[in-house]
């Protein structure tokens, strides 16, 4: 009974099947069921052995969907004990009472929302009805509007069709108004001198007139407006061409004669040509001051005229033309740059004339003045004419005129150098005249290195002008460096010095060879001023030019151990050549006065010959000169033991009545032994060998020339036995006054000797004279 | 390439004069002429013996004066001349003779005797050439190519040509001319130039050269100044026809184009005191040769301005290998140089000159009566011999 009541309380259950027509359905779902998943390869078997969830088909599940009661019961029936039954009915009961309860619920909730509904359709029946009658009412009402409104327009057609024609011809009309006053119009601006109106005007027609010209009337307006236009576009030209109208102005003829369609190029053209008549004027007034007389006013007034009235005309064209014809690209411009070109370079020729007058000046502030605004001004239309290179080539200018003021200022501090040795020279020469005690040759020394530091220095500071801050070039790459380095310190200082001590050097090759032309105090004055440069000088105004162009410059310079080493040199040149040429003198005396006597019939010597006083004269008048420039140097150490022993050799050998053993009439092979003897023992006498800067060295160079001479000329000579004593008498005078002047007194000594000996060879009749005969002589002469 | 050492042979008495004798072809000869006052002075022959290293040498007695300049024939090797000083009283006479040396010694190789004093031979004298008028001789030279028979003169201003009769008994004087100027003017030098025919000669006076055309006697070119002071000798490039060297008292060797006489060719500043004597090698021009009061012999290699500027010239027949000529000659130096400085000598050196028979070889001679024989260094030979 349980059964029976749960069945069909279950299938009325929502959501529950119908039992009867399906029951073969499980068949055919699992069938298909089965089909599928033969398909998708799952086996039945796995299926069903699958332990996890409950079997869907288990017919004794209470809640799926093949529930069998039949089955169910059994089972339960079969299983179960009594208690167990007893409790799953109980408990069946009150699920089913549950279940019963739920339903009705539902079906009271939902009875109240069936009613509502079924009045709400019955309610919109009835509307609709109303509706449908009102739209059938609306459908004829349109018909007949529909019919009415056709009927109207049919009438207003043609109206409206006449209308739209007469406001076109309206239109037309004011135009065809407008073309026929066009030419009075425009020759009312014309006369006006509302050129900009016309132009307007002139550009509306235009198109009109050019596309209906085939009709006479419009032919005639536009040949009336064409003569107008051509007469407009001449007063525009007029007015353009006309000089007093501005810049401005002008700019803006140019404007409305290219919207009256000029061609541009000839624009461009005319407004270049008249801006150069302008610019030209200004140059011609440039040149007018440069003129063939000296240029009135000074640099700086003409460089900044030059500057306002044609830099600044120029600024002001080429700004107009960049407006005004910026449509034109790259061939405008182009063009404008040459015009800019080839003004600039006939203003720079103007300029660089008018600098080149100013080359001999000697005010270096005004000309860098001049130059700075020069420069300056030309920097705006530097900036307006990139291509045009203004600025570059007035840098150019510049710097051409910076070196041009270099070798300018080289040539003067040569010409200073050169005046100052003519001072020297004629400072040497004039006390003689006078008579009167001149300047010593210290204090022409003084003056000279004075009057030359103080020119280096001015040219200096002149220079330095053009690198001073305030001017506008002096940060350009050329004047930051090479400028510098290579024009100042190289070009200008280095260059200097090079040439002093080249015109020093000449004095020691052309004219020395007869050893006149050159006074020979002046060669010793040379030597010492290069050897002061060598010690100090250079290095003095080498440091105070790096310090006053600091020179950033990486090229190399020539450094001062160089400089200073060629001063040396040519010091040491001007030494050596004093020394050949007073050696020279002093041995033309000599040689003269050997050669000119005759030595074999010469009387008894009285006294000593008096060109060897004037030897000695004119060697202490040398000893005094070099003195006063030179130290005193150092002499060999008097160390008793040679002194003694050459002197010995000198003086003993008189004594004894023997002059030397030398001549002695013994064996021939006796002369040669005790000579060669004797030259075992000395050393090599360099006569013209370099000498060194002190007074002893020059004295001892010009010593040893002169006894060397004396010595080669003896040895030409046959002497007669009072030949040889005069001989012997003059280099014992000589010994006595010229042991002083040398290094070593040895020297002397032994030249000395070598004349004596080599008199004493020449003479058939050697008797030498008593040494305290000579001795008297000597001491009385 | 060790060189061999310089051979130096001393005379007893002081000498200046020195020269090569010129007609020897063969033998390495010179003659020395002494000066003495008080002796007889002498003629040394020296003959040097180039393999042994060995100096023969014969001795003549020249009574006639101190020599101061001598001079051997070109063509008779027997025959020389020399300018002595005749000391009379009170007068020095500077005369000028023509000799004869005698038969056995022309051609050296004569042993030389123990005693030269007792076995000294004495020269055989063929003519004078003294005009007692025309003042002192300074120096004979003969023609440098000629059969002997032409001799010129330098007395004091006047140079005089002579012409030797058959057996050079007796001398002509065939034409003479005189230096005219200012002040007292004496020829110290004079050569004779082996080109043109042999009719050039140049003279030295005070500091001018002058060239001299011998068939007019006329000046043909006159180089004023060329020296600061005195010039004490020249000599003519051998080679080149235009050439010659001049030195002086002012230190310097100076090197003319005698088509240029404005300014010297080349200028050498190698010498310390005057510079006495100078001479070109007979073959290679670029070795010259000077001696100087300074006590030095410097011998110089003056590339550039010689006839062989590019080194020796090859024949063309030897040019097999034209890369191996030209890299040869690409490293041939052209740099004038002092190849060396011979400094043998103690006293002033008067006298240089090259053997005649050997152009590697030379000699000089100092006033203390040393001789030296020196050789070219023979890394140089070889250089301009290869």
């Amino acid at each position: 009974a349980a059964a029976a009541a749960v069945g069909p309380g279950l299938g009325s259950g929502p959501g529950d099947s119908p039992e009867g027509p399906e029951a073969d359905a499980p068949e055919r779902r699992r069938k298909a069921h089965g089909m599928l998943k033969l398909y998708y390869g799952l086996s039945e078997g796995e299926v069903a052995g699958h332990p996890a969830g409950p079997d869907p088909l288990d017919p004794t599940d209470l809640n799926g969907a093949h529930f069998d009661p039949e089955v169910y019961l059994d089972k339960l029936r079969r299983e179960c004990p009594l208690a167990q039954l007893m409790d799953s009915e109980t408990d069946m009961v009150r699920q089913i009472r549950a279940l019963d309860s739920d339903m009705q619920t539902l079906v009271y909730e939902n009875y109240n929302k069936f009613i509502s509904a079924t009045d709400t359709i019955r309610k919109m029946k009835n509307d609709f009805r109303k509706m449908e009658d009102e739209m059938d009412r609306l459908a004829t009402n349109m018909a007949v509007i529909t019919n009415f409104s056709a009927r109207i327009s049919a009438t207003l057609q043609d109206r409206h069709e006449r209308i739209t024609k007469l406001a076109g011809v309206h239109a037309l009309l004011r135009k065809l108004q407008f073309l026929f006053e066009l030419p009075s119009r425009l020759t009312k601006c014309v006369e006006l001198g509302a050129y900009g109106q016309a132009v307007r005007y002139q550009g509306r027609a235009r198109a009109v007139l050019q596309q209906y010209q085939h009709l006479p009337s419009f032919r005639a307006i536009q040949d009336d407006c064409q003569v107008i236009t051509a007469r407009l576009a001449q007063q525009l030209r007029q007015r353009f061409r006309e000089g007093c109208s501005g810049a401005p102005e002008q700019a803006e003829c140019v404007e409305l004669l290219l919207a009256l369609g000029e061609p541009a190029e000839e624009l461009c053209e005319e407004f270049l040509a008249h801006a150069r008549g302008r610019l030209e004027e200004e140059l011609s007034s440039l040149e007018a001051e440069l003129g063939p007389s000296p240029p009135a006013p000074d640099v700086l007034e003409f460089t900044d005229r030059g500057g306002n009235g044609f830099v600044g005309g120029l600024c002001q064209v080429a700004a107009a033309y960049q407006e005004l014809f910026a449509a034109q690209g790259p061939a405008g411009a182009e063009k404008l740059a040459a015009f800019a070109q080839e003004l600039g370079g006939r203003y720079f020729a103007l300029v660089e004339r008018r600098l080149a007058q100013e080359q001999g000046g000697s005010d270096n502030s005004l000309l860098v003045r001049a130059l700075d605004r020069f420069h300056r001004r030309l920097r705006a239309p530097g900036a307006l004419l990139a291509a045009a290179g203004l600025s570059e080539s007035a840098t150019e200018i510049v710097e051409r005129v910076a070196r041009e003021r270099l070798s300018h200022h080289l040539q003067g501090l040569k010409a200073a150098f050169l005046s100052s040795l003519t001072d020297v020279r004629q400072a040497l020469a004039a006390p003689r005249l006078a008579g009167k005690e001149g300047p010593s040759l210290a204090e022409l020394l003084a003056n000279v290195a004075s009057s030359i530091l103080s020119h280096i220095k001015t040219s200096l500071a002149s220079v330095h002008l053009f690198t001073a801050k305030e001017v506008s070039f002096s940060n350009k790459p050329y004047f930051r460096g090479e400028f510098c380095s290579q024009g100042v310190r190289e070009g200008l200082i280095v260059g200097f010095i090079r040439s002093m001590c080249q015109t020093a050097q000449s004095f020691c090759d052309s004219p020395g060879e007869k050893g006149g032309a050159t006074p020979p105090a002046l060669l010793l004055l040379l030597s010492r001023l290069c050897l002061d440069y060598e010690t100090a000088t250079i290095s003095y105004i080498l440091t105070l030019t790096d310090e006053q162009f600091l020179v950033q410059d990486q090229s190399p310079v020539t450094p001062v151990s160089t400089l200073c080493a060629e001063a040396r040199e040519t010091a040491r040149r001007l030494l050596t050549h004093y020394v050949k040429v007073q050696g020279l003198v002093i041995s033309q005396m000599l040689r003269k006065s050997v050669e000119t006597r005759d030595w074999l019939s010469t009387l008894e010597p009285r006294n000593v010959r008096a060109v060897m006083k004037r030897v000695v004269e004119d060697t202490t008048a040398i000893d005094v000169q070099v003195g006063l420039l030179y130290e005193e140097g150092v002499r060999k150490a008097q160390s008793s033991d040679s002194s003694k022993r050459t002197f010995s050799v000198y003086s003993s050998s008189r004594q004894q009545g023997r002059y030397a053993p030398s001549y002695t009439p013994s064996a021939p092979m006796d002369t040669n032994l005790l000579s060669n003897i004797q030259k075992l023992f000395s050393e090599r006498i360099d006569v013209f060998s370099p000498v060194e800067f002190n007074k002893v060295s020059v004295l001892t160079g010009i010593i040893k020339i002169s006894l060397k001479t004396l010595l080669e000329c003896v040895r030409l000579r046959t002497f007669g036995r009072f030949g040889l004593q005069q001989v012997q008498v003059d280099c014992h005078f000589l010994q006595l006054y010229l042991w002083r002047f040398v290094a070593d007194e040895e020297l002397v000594h032994l030249l000395l000797d070598e004349v004596v000996a080599s008199a004493a060879l020449r003479c058939p009749d050697p008797v030498p004279m008593e040494p305290s005969v000579v001795e008297v002589i000597c001491e009385r002469g | 390439m060790e060189d061999d050492a310089p051979v130096i042979y001393g005379l007893e008495f002081q000498a200046r004069a020195l020269t090569p004798q010129t007609a020897e072809t063969d033998a390495i000869r010179f003659l020395v002429g002494t000066q003495s006052l008080k002796y007889d002075n002498q003629i040394h022959i020296i003959d040097f013996d180039d393999e042994n290293n060995i100096i023969n040498k014969n001795v003549l007695l020249h009574q006639a004066g101190e020599i101061w300049h001598i001079s051997a024939s070109p063509a008779d090797k027997g025959v020389l001349a020399t300018c002595y000083n005749k000391t009379t009283d009170s007068r020095v006479q500077a005369c000028a003779a023509v000799w004869r040396m005698p038969k056995e010694l022309e051609s050296g190789s004569h042993e030389s005797p123990d005693d030269p004093a007792s076995t000294a031979q004495t020269l055989e004298l063929l003519c004078h050439l003294d005009n007692s008028a025309q003042g002192n001789v300074a120096c004979v030279v003969w023609e440098p190519m000629g059969d002997g028979k032409k001799v010129i003169s330098l007395a004091d201003s006047h140079i005089l040509l002579w012409d030797l009769q058959p057996s050079s008994s007796q001398a002509v004087l065939a034409s003479s001319a005189t230096l005219e100027g200012r002040g007292q003017l004496k020829f110290t030098a004079g050569r004779w130039s082996p080109h043109h025919n042999c009719t050039q000669v140049a003279t030295a006076s005070d500091t001018t050269l002058r060239g001299w055309d011998t068939r007019s006697m006329s000046q043909i070119y006159c180089i004023e100044n060329a020296h600061g002071q005195l010039v004490r000798d020249l000599d003519f490039n051998p080679n080149k026809q235009y050439y010659l060297a001049s030195c002086g008292d002012d230190c310097k060797v100076k090197f003319w184009d005698t088509r240029n006489v404005t300014e010297p060719v080349k200028t050498l500043e190698e010498h310390s005191h005057w510079v006495w004597s100078v001479r070109y090698n007979h073959s290679h021009d670029q070795l010259v040769l000077t001696g100087s009061s300074d006590s030095r012999v410097i011998l110089s290699n003056m590339v550039s301005i010689s006839s062989e500027p590019f080194g020796h010239l090859v024949d063309d027949g030897d040019i097999s290998d034209p890369e191996e000529h030209h890299a040869e000659k690409s490293k041939e130096p052209l740099q004038d140089n002092v190849i060396a400085t011979y400094e043998e000598h103690e006293d002033s050196v008067y006298a240089v000159d090259w053997a005649s028979a050997d152009p590697w070889l030379f000699a000089s001679l100092s006033y203390d009566g040393r001789l030296v024989i020196n050789r070219v260094p023979r890394a140089l030979k070889y250089h301009i011999l290869l």
